[in-house]
């Protein structure tokens, strides 16, 4: 018996970039941390992450961007969630950033944004900081 | 109606996917809504997939799902099930990876990542009320992708109407086919990479294999099929044993007597849960533990413990 349920995270790759060995680093340590990820692989298009997310009931997507695209993919993956009423759904960012972009990222309703040295630890301990600790998602899929 | 139920049944792919989190937590709300979703379960052919890691059952699994939603299958579903960390409780679930762009976007597709959560025999404890869930939604057939091979024979043959083993050329295949048990629970055999120099070798060595014992029905002869699941070539061949064996077992009433025999074992599963359940909770827990020391000293037996605790809780009392 497990006092705290089981946290879901969807981990993609959005975009054009062949590059997701941050990816991979990422999805293991968040499976070391106990939750269970799961992964989609390379070129993903924004629906198809949505509705991943969806079909998976996950609590978090993790997007992993390199390619520099984040300020156009990351929108794009907001709102193919909204269209499915996902719109309790924690998104983190992990790529390469400029810091002028983090505040708008976050503006736009992404919950966390992570730089390449980030630690797994920190990126654990916000997850499920968000899922236990404040909203339940469990709540109202509209 | 359970609320979340009717909105399963009418389709709603946002209502089924939280039905089956929350049956997989088995939670309250999953139990309701499962309990008026059974009475609508029984159609769906189940089709297991099991084989060692790499022979390819997840590119398998998507390119006969992409086939069936061609030839006019309404809805597909697929669980696939990969092991959690024994130590952490986490799990990495890749089997999406397979999946070709056309059948993410295919709306007639429904695909589940499960974590067997501690379970052995290759599925999760939840996997049948999974199954359930997705039948009860009109899926048909539901594919169920297994932890690779070797322990895996068991729960799959319990669950599913067809269980399909794949196979690649030059995986140990000799020796380690036949050891696993693999020919006993097959119903369908696939070569798969069948590009492969090997290919022809493998099948023929299956096919011997065949000839001197039968496999799980001794009215049906399991089919051997090469496939190169990434281009589908041999598919279509698959989707035609797979119907031809459904066929076969609504013919001779095995479609039934499978069913019927499978609700008698999750009937008795569940009722030896919820005795125990009730049982140790009227067992003082200071007498189960004087009992479990003086076990755990050895100073009685395992089969003298359980008299003594059915005395101090009779199970009727």
């Amino acid at each position: 018996m497990t006092p705290r349920r089981k946290i879901r995270v969807l981990i993609a790759k959005p975009g054009l970039d062949g590059h997701d060995r941050g990816a991979k680093i990422v999805a293991r340590a968040l499976r070391d941390a106990g939750m269970e990820v799961i992964y989609t692989g390379l070129r993903q298009t924004p629906d198809m992450i949505a509705e991943a997310a969806l079909q998976e009931d996950v609590d978090v997507v993790g997007l992993s961007i390199l390619s520099g695209a984040h300020m156009t993919l990351v929108p794009q993956v907001l709102e193919a969630l909204r269209a499915r009423g996902l719109d309790d759904v924690w998104v983190v960012v992990g790529g390469i950033i400029p810091p002028q972009d983090v505040p708008k990222l976050l503006d736009m309703g992404v919950y966390k944004v992570y730089g390449p040295g980030a630690p797994t630890a920190q990126i654990a301990a916000d997850i499920q900081a968000a899922v236990w600790g404040t909203a339940q998602p469990e709540e109202s899929p509209a | 109606m359970n609320p979340w139920a009717q909105r399963v049944r009418q389709g709603d792919r946002r209502a089924l996917a939280r039905v089956l989190t929350w049956v997989e937590n088995d939670t309250p709300e999953g139990q309701a809504a499962l309990h008026d979703l059974f009475t609508a379960t029984g159609r769906a052919h189940i089709v297991g997939v099991t084989g060692p890691p790499g022979a390819g059952k997840s590119t398998l699994v998507a390119a006969l799902a992409r086939h069936l939603r061609e030839r006019g299958h309404a809805r597909v579903g697929i669980l696939a099930v990969d092991p959690s960390s024994p130590y952490t409780g986490g799990a990495l679930l890749g089997d999406r990876v397979r999946m070709p762009p056309e059948l993410a976007r295919d709306p007639g597709v429904f695909f589940r990542s499960m974590a067997s959560r501690g379970a052995t025999g290759g599925l999760a404890r939840a996997t049948e009320r999974a199954v359930q869930v997705l039948d009860a939604a009109g899926y048909d057939p539901i594919f169920v992708e297994t932890v690779g091979a070797g322990q895996a024979e068991v729960a799959i043959m319990r669950l599913a109407h067809t269980v399909i083993v794949v196979q690649a050329p030059g995986l140990g295949d000799d020796i380690q086919a036949i050891k696993a048990g693999i020919l006993e629970i097959a119903h369908i055999l696939v070569v798969n990479k069948a590009d492969r120099p090997d290919a022809a070798r493998t099948r023929r060595l299956l096919e011997d294999m065949l000839r001197l014992g039968p496999g799980p029905d001794p009215d049906w002869t399991p089919p051997v099929l090469l496939t190169v699941a990434t281009t589908g070539q041999g598919i279509p061949e698959v989707a035609a044993a797979l119907e031809a064996h459904r066929a076969h077992l609504r013919a001779s009433r095995a479609w039934q007597q499978r069913d019927a025999a499978r609700l008698q074992a999750t009937l008795e599963e569940a009722l030896r849960a919820a005795l125990w359940q009730r049982w140790r909770a009227r067992v003082p827990q200071d007498t189960y533990n004087a009992v479990l020391r003086a076990l755990q000293r050895r100073e009685i037996s395992p089969a003298e413990a359980v008299q003594r605790l059915l005395q101090a809780a009779p199970p009727d009392g």
